[in-house]
């Protein structure tokens, strides 16, 4: 019973890899460009199951797919450290006031 | 019924994914981001992937996104809490993304996965990780192949001849191991208490 296929799993990963780039490019939040991050992670993982599944990967994408989570478990932990340090020096998490190194 | 699932967790991702992107209001915005990352472990199971399924619910929805909710609330006091953007950068994005979306959908209309799995499949060996049937019935579950993976020792591919069996995973395994824990003590280093200055600086 193969009725979606491959095709439906990579839609989906690509809807949601651009959701979380304009999440990314839009947001004036510095924990919501951070939900970006982590949309445009999970799209890819949709990708690398999906080929895990369908396709020659075998159980390869499945441990590709367990070490992405792990990183962005570790990416989500550093960054937010980052934000906290952010608000303490500018009282406030708008990326666009972070603007020292403009040139 | 496996129509019925998909369509339900892709269209439930979808759907958390576009209200990520379009509320305002960064507490909805996790609750939204929850929805998405739930469908998506749903999405894990149906493709069979169970460990990952499990491992995506307890580590990003139960770690990751609980990480994200301390950080809102330690982060958004008052007027902090809804940061707009403007509708014109909003609108600019939309449309930037919708040709994006548009150009990644009709690469993957265009390929013809079968023909390709085929022909990597009579060049390279190998072959899906879990049979079809297997996953209908439940029979079969990843966490061991997976586990000894990790190990360095392949079992799903032991049937492969010699030279095409696939390496294990110890090393990656290993460095991840230590790159997790070099990250979560500089994160604490980072993260500690200050003293906070009285005046914002820049602006």
């Amino acid at each position: 019973m193969q009725s979606i296929g491959l095709t439906g799993y990579l839609g989906v990963g690509a809807i949601l890899f651009v959701c979380g780039v304009i999440c990314m490019a839009t947001k004036r939040n510095g924990i919501g460009v951070l939900m970006g991050v982590e949309l445009v992670l999970n799209g890819a993982n949709i990708n690398f199951v999906a080929f895990s599944r369908f396709g020659t990967l075998g159980l390869d994408g499945q441990i590709a797919a367990l070490f992405v989570i792990v990183l962005a478990a570790a990416e989500a932990a550093v960054a937010l450290a980052i934000a906290l340090n952010f608000y303490n020096n500018h009282l406030s998490i708008d990326v666009d006031r972070g603007n020292e190194l403009k040139g | 019924m496996e129509t019925v699932l998909f369509l339900l967790f892709g269209l439930s991702a979808a759907g958390g994914a576009l209200g990520v992107v379009l509320t305002q209001h960064v507490v909805r915005m996790a609750f939204w981001l929850i929805i998405a990352l739930g469908s998506t472990a749903g999405l894990f199971f149906l493709l069979g992937a169970d460990f990952v399924g499990a491992t995506q619910l307890l580590i990003y929805v139960g770690g990751t996104v609980v990480l994200l909710i301390f950080g809102v609330m330690l982060t958004s006091s008052g007027p902090f809490l809804q940061i707009r953007t403007s509708p014109g950068e909003l609108i600019q994005a939309l449309i930037l993304g919708g040709l994006f979306l548009a150009m990644l959908v009709t690469t993957v209309m265009q390929v013809d996965w079968d023909r390709h799995e085929s022909r990597l499949q009579a060049d390279y060996g190998g072959g899906p990780a879990i049979d079809s049937r297997a996953i209908v019935t439940g029979e079969q579950s990843t966490v061991r192949q997976i586990g000894t993976a990790l190990l360095g020792a392949r079992f799903d591919a032991a049937a492969l001849p010699k030279d095409q069996q696939a390496a294990g995973y110890l090393l990656p395994f290993e460095i991840i191991s230590v790159h997790l824990l070099v990250v979560l003590i500089g994160a604490a280093y980072l993260a500690r208490a200050k003293r906070r200055r009285t005046k914002p600086e820049g602006g």
